[in-house]
C-alpha cells in the first residue's frame, strides 16, 4: 500500500524552478524554438508524436523542448495533452496506396512498377561523425529527376493479384480502441496493431531482433517500406459525407513472411504490418515483425514460448508511458511502507534470536 | 453524391490541406469580407486516424490528430462550416467563410479563382518539387553473380 506524504512545497518550488534553468542552459545562446526543433529535429518529433499518439508537430516540438529532449518525458506530456481535448470522431482509414512518395523500397523485388525511390535516407551512409562545427553540411542541393506520374501499387498488392500472399480481410467490424477500454486477452488484431503503433521503440526493435534471433523465428523479408503523405477524411453528418481534413506524414512496412499451406489450400506467404506516424522506419520495421510473430495463432503455428508470441506480455509492457510509470514511481516517498517492512524484518530477528537463546538454554 | 456536393468537398479539402499562412494572405486580399453569426464557434479536439491491415485489410486505430472545427450562417443563410487539420481557430473561421462563399452562386467563381485554385496550385508544386527530388534518388539494383559459375 501507498501511503502518501505531506509537506516539502517549497523545496518542490525550488526545484522546478532550477529545472527551468537547467532546461534553458547558458543563458548566453540563444534559446532553440519549436520551429527548429520541428525542421531539425524531425525524426524526434516523428517518434514524440508516434508514440505520444498525437499528430501534431508543433505540440510535439514543444514538448520535446520542455522534456529537456527526453523523449518519453515529451512523450508523456503528449499523452496528458491530448486527455483535454474532445474527440470529435474518428477517420476513414487512410489509403497508403494513394500516398505520396517520400521513400519507398522493397528488398523482395529489384524491378517492381513505381521503382525503388531511396529518400532521404540514412542508409548507405557510412556513419562517419563529421567533426566540422557547421556539420553536417549538405554536399550540395537535392538533384530532381522526372517523376512518373503513374501510381505506385504495393508490393504486396502485385503479389496478391497471383493469390501468393494472404488476403487480408477488409471486412467492417467494430474496431477496438485501448484508449476507451482497458487492455484484455486474447486481443484481436486491430487492439494489438494500436498498442503496437503506440508502443515503445526501443521495447519492439528488441522483441523484433529477438524473433530474427530464433525466438519466434517467422523468415521475414522487408516487402515494401514506403513512407509519405496520405490524406486523411472524416465522415461529416452534417453534410452527409466525407471530406480531407487534412494530411499526414506516415510510415508503412510490409513484411512477407513463411509461407503455409495445408492439403486444400496452396502454400502463400503470410504479412506483418507496421504503420506509424511520420518517418519512423525502424519503428514500422519491428511493429511489422512483433505483429507477425503474434499472429501465430490465427496462423496456425506453434506456441513456441517466445516473448515476442505472448501478447499479454508484449502489450501489456509496450507503452512507455505506463513503463515508467510504475518504475519511477519507486523514487516517490514510500516511508510508511518501508517502516513497516523494517519492523517486520527486526521483529523476525528478534524472534530468532529468542529461539536461539532458548536452544542454547535448554543444552 | 451531387455535384455541388462534390465540389463541396472539393473546397474543403483545399482549404483543409492549406498552409495556415497562404489562406490568411490570400484571405487578406479578399474583398468585402461578409458578415456572420457562429452556429459553433472554433473547437479543436482530436480525430481518430485509421490504419487498414495491410493497407487493405480490417481498420483498426493507428492515434489521433489535432483538428479544429467550426460551423457558421451568413447574413442571406447560406451555412458554412470547416474541419480543419491543427489547433489554429483563424484557419478554421477563414475556412468556413470560404466555404460559405463557394456555396453561393454569386461568388463561386470568383472564390475558386482567387482562393481554391491558388491553394490547390502551391500544393501541387510543393508536391511536384518533392517528387521530382525524390525521384532523384531512383535507385536501380543490379544483382551480381559470386564465384565462379564455370
Amino acid at each position: 500500500m501507498y501511503v502518501s506524504v505531506k509537506g516539502g512545497e517549497r523545496a518542490i518550488r525550488n526545484a522546478h524552478r532550477l529545472l527551468d534553468k537547467a532546461r534553458r542552459g547558458d543563458p548566453g545562446l540563444p534559446a532553440i524554438s519549436a520551429a527548429q526543433i520541428d525542421q531539425q529535429l524531425a525524426l524526434a518529433v516523428d517518434r514524440v508524436m508516434t508514440e505520444g499518439s498525437l499528430f501534431d508537430r508543433e505540440l510535439a516540438a514543444l514538448a520535446i523542448r520542455q522534456a529537456r529532449g527526453d523523449l518519453i518525458e515529451a512523450i508523456f506530456l503528449v499523452r496528458a495533452y491530448r486527455t483535454t481535448l474532445p474527440r470529435f470522431g474518428a477517420s476513414v482509414p487512410v489509403d497508403t496506396a494513394a500516398m505520396t512518395l517520400r521513400r519507398r523500397i522493397s528488398a523482395t523485388f529489384k524491378d517492381l512498377p513505381g521503382g525503388q525511390l531511396l529518400g532521404p535516407t540514412f542508409d548507405y551512409t557510412q556513419r562517419l561523425l563529421d567533426l566540422d562545427p557547421e556539420a553536417p553540411t549538405a554536399e550540395g542541393a537535392p538533384q530532381t529527376a522526372t517523376a512518373e506520374e503513374a501510381a505506385v501499387p504495393r508490393v504486396t498488392d502485385i503479389l496478391g493479384r497471383d493469390g501468393l500472399i494472404e488476403a487480408e480481410d477488409g471486412s467492417e467490424a467494430p474496431v477496438a480502441d485501448l484508449t476507451r477500454d482497458p487492455l484484455a486477452f486474447p486481443a484481436g488484431r486491430d487492439l494489438r496493431l494500436q498498442s503496437l503503433a503506440r508502443g515503445d521503440e526501443g521495447f519492439l526493435l528488441a522483441l523484433g531482433y529477438s524473433t530474427q534471433r530464433g525466438y519466434a523465428r517467422t523468415h521475414p523479408f522487408a516487402g515494401e517500406i514506403r513512407i509519405g503523405f496520405v490524406q486523411v477524411e472524416l465522415y461529416l453528418e452534417e453534410l452527409g459525407f466525407a471530406v480531407v481534413i487534412g494530411e499526414i506524414e506516415v510510415t508503412e512496412v510490409q513484411t512477407v513472411n513463411q509461407f503455409k499451406g495445408s492439403a486444400s489450400a496452396p502454400p502463400q506467404f503470410t504479412r506483418g504490418y507496421g504503420l506509424t506516424f511520420g518517418y519512423c522506419e525502424r519503428k514500422a520495421m519491428s511493429m511489422a515483425l512483433v505483429d507477425r510473430a503474434l499472429r501465430w495463432r490465427e496462423l496456425g503455428e506453434d506456441d513456441k514460448g517466445a516473448p515476442a508470441q505472448d501478447e499479454e506480455f508484449v502489450l501489456s509492457h509496450a507503452d512507455n508511458v505506463q513503463a515508467t510509470g510504475f518504475v519511477e514511481h519507486l523514487k516517490l516517498p514510500h516511508y510508511v511502507d518501508f517502516q513497516s517492512e523494517l519492523e517486520l524484518v527486526r521483529k523476525l530477528r528478534r524472534e530468532q534470536e529468542e529461539r536461539r537463546a532458548s536452544l542454547e538454554a535448554a543444552e | 453524391m451531387t455535384v455541388a456536393s462534390e465540389e463541396r468537398k472539393w473546397a474543403m479539402g483545399v482549404l483543409a490541406c492549406a498552409e495556415p499562412e497562404a489562406l490568411s494572405a490570400l484571405w487578406e486580399d479578399w474583398p468585402g469580407k461578409p458578415a456572420f453569426t457562429w452556429l459553433r464557434k472554433p473547437e479543436s479536439g482530436l480525430v481518430m486516424v485509421r490504419g487498414r491491415m495491410g493497407g487493405e485489410g480490417a481498420a483498426f486505430n493507428l492515434g489521433e490528430m489535432t483538428v479544429t472545427r467550426c460551423a457558421l450562417q451568413l447574413d442571406d443563410g447560406t451555412l458554412g462550416q470547416a474541419c480543419v487539420q491543427g489547433r489554429s481557430a483563424a484557419k478554421a473561421e477563414v475556412s468556413a467563410l470560404v466555404d460559405a462563399l463557394h456555396q453561393r452562386s454569386g461568388d463561386r467563381e470568383a472564390v475558386r479563382r482567387e482562393i481554391l485554385l491558388p491553394l490547390e496550385e502551391a500544393r501541387a508544386a510543393a508536391r511536384q518539387a518533392l517528387a521530382a527530388e525524390t525521384a532523384a534518388t531512383r535507385v536501380e539494383f543490379f544483382t551480381m553473380v559470386r564465384g565462379d559459375s564455370e
